[in-house]
């Protein structure tokens, strides 16, 4: 089970009480871009076996999207962060660096 | 706590209660002084109640309150709200007739919701003054206790009836955990 702490509650959310919204930090490509861009903007995303960073919506709470950083083999959740970021903010970066100091970055 | 013969609470479906969705900008001090003026609450924090669920003000989202009124006086109030928050990005809308409210009163309220809602219910972890958006075994519901011993919920009327249900079926004699 897991759970999140929602950066707008405040609250440690269960998992049933959130809905999940794919990987975060995607940039958008639409008209005037090329095939190999739209398709990789569409289909193409990363699975990775440790560090990921997804979006989640407070969807039986508040109701707002926020973004978690979190590993995919243990379920330890390094933060949670407002999803007006396009990047994953510094504070977030150095929890997860603390904990996995092999760590390569964000593909 | 309850012995096997009683139930844990008792679920009462509510007359209806006048309900206005609000939404703009809750950080803004002129929309706060606005909200202020025409209900007559002080705008509430994160996660709580102003007032009470039949005037008073309930905090839903960094920037949507519910405000609850008569339901006759309902419409009026949206009027004024959207009135003075003229040239503010904001919503006013009447929704009473979208909502349906229970009382759920007894000395078990506490397990009633422990059993459905993803809540730690435990005294300390939630209390009076508190209001709670969450997930009541498969629908939303967003509850408040205005005591130890009784606790309002609000739902889509849609769903009243399965709330209802799951709820007393959470209250049947005989059904006590003991955990608080
Ligand atoms: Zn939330």
């Amino acid at each position: 089970m897991l759970i999140l702490t929602c950066p707008y509650c405040g609250l440690a959310a269960d998992e049933t009480e959130l809905s999940p919204g794919g990987e975060a930090h995607l940039k958008r490509f639409g008209p005037g871009s090329s095939d190999d861009e739209f398709t990789g903007y569409l289909f193409h995303r990363g699975n990775p076996r440790s560090v990921h960073f997804e979006r989640w919506r407070h969807a039986n709470g508040c109701g707002k999207w926020f973004l978690a950083a979190r590993c995919t083999v243990t379920l330890e959740v390094f933060g949670t962060y407002p999803a007006q970021t396009t990047e994953p903010p510094a504070a977030i970066l150095d929890a997860i660096r603390a904990k996995r100091p092999d760590w390569e970055g964000r593909a | 706590m309850s012995d096997a013969m009683t139930a844990l609470a008792t679920v009462t479906l509510l007359p209806p209660q006048g309900m206005v969705t609000l939404r703009a900008d809750l950080g803004d001090a002129a929309v706060r002084a606005a909200i202020e003026a025409a209900t007559g609450h002080a705008v509430p924090d994160t996660r709580s109640i102003t007032g009470t669920g039949e005037a008073g003000l309930g905090w839903m989202s960094p920037d949507e309150l519910m405000v609850f009124t008569g339901r006759e006086a309902a419409p009026a109030l949206a009027g004024s709200l959207a009135e003075a928050l003229a040239g503010q990005h904001h919503l006013a809308l009447d929704v009473s007739d979208a909502r349906a409210v229970f009382l759920v009163e007894g000395p078990g309220v506490r397990e009633v919701i422990a059993k459905l809602c993803p809540v730690d219910m435990a005294p300390g972890a939630f209390g009076p003054g508190e209001l709670r958006r969450t997930r009541l075994a498969q629908i939303a519901a967003a509850f408040w206790m205005e005591s130890e011993t009784r606790l309002r919920l609000v739902c889509f009327r849609s769903v009243a009836r399965y709330a209802e249900d799951v709820l007393t079926n959470a209250a049947r004699p005989g059904t006590a955990v003991g955990l608080f």
